[in-house]
């Protein structure tokens, strides 16, 4: 029994402040997700300024003075090889862009695919999918690459290549994700709507399922580039990467090959770690943002 | 919990060991490296003997290894060998077997790995939870806020940055190695003292990589932990802060993370071995990397296989201890 | 069940039995409560200028549309308003002290003990990994630490007898119970220390019809037993009519009327309270459903004057611009509206 029956409403509307304030009140309340976009523009900055400027072949081996510490010809110092670390990390960020956004997208894309077909069409697809999914999730996605990496002529390891051994055992998480957020979708009025109203499954999936899972999607694709960043550079860590080229990775492996820290090259290592940290950390403060954006319970309580 | 859930959560752990044996076995075979000829091309070349000596040694090899047999045969014998943790001989180390190498490297991970991931997982989750309790001090509150803007940093540039700052320019610490050169390994306090001053510096490369995901994860349980009714009424009740946090909010918010540290295995021991390989333990990691430079292809496969077996197995045992912390699983 | 609960005598109390007499002038003295929610859109008042009181042994049931500050009051009774929000001024004198001048630890001593709260126990206010003998023990000893084991389990045990739960729900967990059963633990945990004063906050809803009826009785029974004053927060009128003796009215944050049953339903003094019986499905105009026109307002931007003004049938021209304040007619009637000025 309820106290109170509404008839229409004839109340004024509420006037609330405009977007762009609006926006700008949350991202000082999400000061996480703020920072990581503006450390992740001075990156970009850096490495569109250092592609233009700086003289690339330096990045290579034998192409400058060997063990300079850093000074004002060297901002970043020179390495063992003869490298100019200023120039290798301005290609070895271009790198790592590029199997980040190439193997994160790859795997989103991937895992929407998949993550649809499962959700989607269900039955025995669905079941298929799922299992593949939770057994291939326990087993040490490094692991299996380094066998992979590993059995490859090292003549065949590229960016490229690093970049679709990573996407081959990425697809998991997205894939997951989009199905859970798909089969909820499923289940809400609109669908169903549509499905009565005879709009056939890819009309219901771009046009009604698509446009309402873009949040989840671009949540995804920033934690997949991150896992991808992550994934090549522990690769070339373990000395599996392209050796030739100057991916962050890779340097870090010849620097403590070398005993860089033994000889008192600390630059050596340390350049190249401090833009792995800038690099990721940019990107787990964004998606720990976005996450606090899509799901209002982690916001904070203060 | 039931005997059919039993049953069905050892099958997929079968299906898992399976899963990853063929991966592991499959993968080398699609490639075209011929890892006997590799090496043993390389001791030709470096002297020793002729090119026709070469092909009959890697014919007897073939011979010896089954090589020469058909696929599905070589594939059931392995599948079998896998079973008894035989994983073949070493190339670079031949005639050593790789579960040899493993059981003299697996002590030092083993520590290292269970000091840090338990410190870790303790240290991390406080952190979360006070950070996210409300009646919490201000200052302990932000005592998280530096771990979580760790989390994206990887253990292995932890571990470069301490070699840096501790080892390399205030010389507190050793630069690396498991114990110093010239000390002979002895049942000594010297000895102990020097091999535990060794491993400060990886330890805690691995816990501040590793602290951070854990206080973000639990800082994400707590906040909706601390709003839940039971929270309230226990506060309703007129209990101490204290019970309040451990008794109610905390036990609650602990159950996922337990879930979570059966997830995060395979990544603290992956963790655990790059950051081996970069302070030179003589761990599972450091017999990782030696074998992926001498490409001795058995030692690297052998070794990814025990470690996803193992972390399968871990895996399935926390999951059996879970039902034990949370009543609703129990007699479900 | 019911039969037996009708004829039962006089229920065991948890604790020392009725201690408090019924005629010692009000146990409770809510005065002047006031309470703001701070938000990123703007103050809400959610509760304003709030004044009751309350005697031993009496039932007082709180309606209101939702957001019209009820659960607000309860948690500001209990001094649990959390942030944004804020308890800006007014007392709550329970046996003689004042609530809102204690100090935390005091205050924790008072709740449960002198003023206790009852949640909507069938949902999820029990600790899922506790069992309910623990939840129960550790109530009484975070306020009695000096007593032993013992004679806490028989206090406990004592309570679980008084809602009819079996002694073995002691040793259960909150999923092997029904939502029924969930609300009697809530309401034995509720009367443990044998406090002054109860609140319930909408104790049925979330329940099916007859376990609504017999939780009522329950509540009844231990409030007769140990002889507590009573709030119970509600919107069902019709459930609640048949169990207190006083009704109060709230509306946009403030209390606008408190009358007897008799009294409300027969001859109710604010306008909002008329159109909320008016509302009242009946025997008598079946079919016709009334309602109360217009929205209940946004606390963010309340109508001037008298909130309700808006939507009243008798609105007066300065009802837009006076706020009116609550009077206390003869009889002890308490009423919110201009049209009862110069009757106090």
């Amino acid at each position: 029994m309820s106290t109170v029956a509404l008839s229409p409403p004839i109340e004024k509307r509420i006037e609330r402040p405009g977007r762009f304030i609006l926006l700008l009140r949350y991202l000082r309340r999400n000061k996480g997700l703020a920072l990581g976009v503006v450390i992740l523009l001075g990156l970009v900055a850096f490495t569109v300024i250092g592609l233009m400027t700086v003289d690339l072949k330096q990045a290579y081996p034998l192409s400058v003075a060997a063990k300079k510490p850093p000074s004002w010809k060297y901002p970043f110092g020179t390495d063992f090889f003869g490298r100019n670390l200023l120039a290798a990390m301005v290609v070895g960020m271009w790198q790592t862009a590029f199997i980040g956004v190439f193997a994160g997208g790859l795997g989103t894309l991937i895992g929407v695919v998949l993550g649809f077909i499962s959700a989607y069409f269900g039955k025995w697809i669905d079941a298929t999918i799922r299992t593949v999914c939770q057994i291939l999730t326990p087993i040490p996605v490094l692991l299996i690459q380094v066998v992979i990496a590993g059995s490859l002529d090292k003549r065949d390891v590229t960016i490229v290549t690093m970049a679709l051994i990573v996407v081959l055992l990425a697809w998991m998480g997205p894939t997951l994700v989009i199905r859970a957020q798909v089969l909820t979708m499923k289940e809400r009025q609109f669908v169903a709507v549509a499905k009565l109203s005879g709009v056939s499954d890819l009309g219901i999936i771009f046009k009604e399922i698509l446009p309402c899972l873009l949040p989840f999607i671009a949540a995804a694709f920033v934690a997949q580039v991150f896992s991808a960043v992550f994934a090549a550079f522990y690769l070339a860590v373990l000395g599996l990467g392209p050796l030739r080229e100057p991916l962050l990775g890779n340097i870090i492996w010849a620097a403590q090959s070398q005993g860089a820290f033994f000889n008192g090259w600390w630059w050596w290592p340390i350049i190249p770690s401090v833009a792995m940290i800038l690099i990721l950390g940019s990107l787990a403060l964004i998606n720990m943002g976005l996450d606090e954006l899509a799901n209002p319970r982690v916001r904070r309580s203060e | 919990m039931s005997l059919k859930l039993v049953i069905r959560r050892l099958l997929f752990l079968v299906l898992v060991i399976w899963a990853a044996s063929t991966i592991v076995f499959f993968i080398p075979r699609l490639s075209n490296r011929n890892a006997l000829r590799e090496r043993f091309g390389e001791l030709a070349r470096t002297g020793g003997f002729s090119p026709a000596d070469l092909e009959k040694i890697i014919a007897s090899m073939n011979q010896q290894f089954g090589l020469d047999r058909p696929l599905y045969e070589q594939y059931w014998t392995y599948l079998g060998n896998i079973l008894h943790l035989d994983f073949g001989y070493s190339l670079y180390r031949y005639p050593t077997t790789v579960a040899e190498l493993i059981a003299q490297s697996l002590p030092w991970t083993l520590g290292l790995l269970l000091v840090t991931t338990i410190l870790s997982f303790i240290i991390g989750n406080l952190l979360g939870a006070v950070a996210a309790w409300p009646r919490a001090p201000h200052w302990l509150r932000a005592f998280a806020t530096p771990f979580i803007l760790l989390t994206g940093v990887p253990p292995v540039i932890m571990g470069i940055l301490l070699l840096f700052f501790i080892g390399f320019r205030l010389k507190w610490l050793p630069l690396g190695g498991a114990y110093s050169v010239g000390v002979v390994p002895t049942w000594t306090w010297t000895f102990f003292f020097d091999l535990m001053q060794h491993q400060i510096l990886p330890a805690l490369a691995l816990i501040f990589g590793s602290v951070g995901g854990w206080v973000l994860s639990m800082r994400g349980m707590g906040v909706t932990i601390q709003g839940e009714d039971y929270v309230n009424f226990a506060e309703h009740k007129g209990l101490t802060g204290g019970r309040i946090f451990r008794d109610y909010y905390l036990r609650n918010a602990m159950l996922p993370q337990v879930t979570g540290l059966a997830l995060a295995l395979g990544t603290m021991v992956t963790s655990a071995i790059i950051v081996e390989g970069l302070f030179g333990l003589p761990g599972i990691g450091t017999m990782l990397n030696l074998a992926i430079r001498a490409n001795d292809f058995p030692t690297i496969y052998g070794i990814v296989l025990f470690i996803t077996i193992a972390v399968a197995v871990l895996m399935t045992i926390v999951e059996f201890i879970y039902p034990l912390l949370d009543p609703r699983v129990r007699s479900s | 069940m019911n039969e037996m609960l009708a004829t039962a005598p006089a229920r065991p109390s948890a604790g020392l039995g009725p201690r408090h007499a019924a005629s010692d002038g009000p146990i409770l003295r809510v005065s002047n409560l006031e309470v703001t929610y701070y938000t990123d859109s703007g103050r809400a008042k959610a509760l304003d200028d709030v004044s009751f009181t309350l005697n031993s042994g009496e039932k007082l049931g709180m309606v209101g549309e939702s957001g019209s500050g009820k659960s607000t009051l309860a948690l500001a009774m209990m001094r649990m308003i959390k942030a944004p929000g804020r308890i800006e001024g007014g007392s709550v004198v329970v046996g003689g002290g004042d609530l809102m001048t204690l100090g935390a630890e005091d205050m924790r001593k008072a709740r449960l003990s002198r003023i206790a709260y009852i949640p909507q126990g069938a949902m999820n206010s029990l600790n899922p990994v506790m069992r309910i003998g623990a939840q129960m023990i550790d109530a009484v000893k975070s306020h009695l630490p000096r007593e032993g084991r013992a004679a806490i389990e028989a206090r406990c045990k004592r309570a679980l007898q008084s809602v009819d739960l079996d002694a073995g729900v002691f040793r259960m967990y909150a999923h092997e119970l029904s939502g029924g059963m969930k609300q009697r633990v809530c309401i034995a945990i509720g009367i443990l220390l044998d406090p002054h004063v109860i609140i319930a906050d909408e104790p049925t809803s979330a329940l099916d019809v007859v376990t609504q009826r017999q939780v009522m009785e329950t509540i009844d029974n231990v409030q007769k037993a140990i002889n507590a004053a009573v709030i119970l927060i509600g919107h069902d009128m019709g459930l609640m009519a048949q169990f207190v003796d006083k009704v109060a009215v709230m509306y946009a944050g403030r209390l606008v009327e408190v009358s007897t049953v008799r009294e409300m339903f027969t001859d109710p003094k604010h306008p909002y309270s008329r159109a909320l019986i008016s509302s009242l499905p009946s025997l008598g105009n079946k079919g016709v459903f009334q309602g109360i026109p217009g929205l209940a307002p946004s606390l963010l931007r309340l109508p001037s004057g008298c909130a309700f003004h808006p939507r009243c049938e008798s609105a007066m021209p300065h009802c837009s611009t006076i706020r009116p304040q609550q009077q206390v007619l003869p009889g002890g009637r308490r009423v919110t509206c201009h049209l009862y000025d110069g009757e106090a």
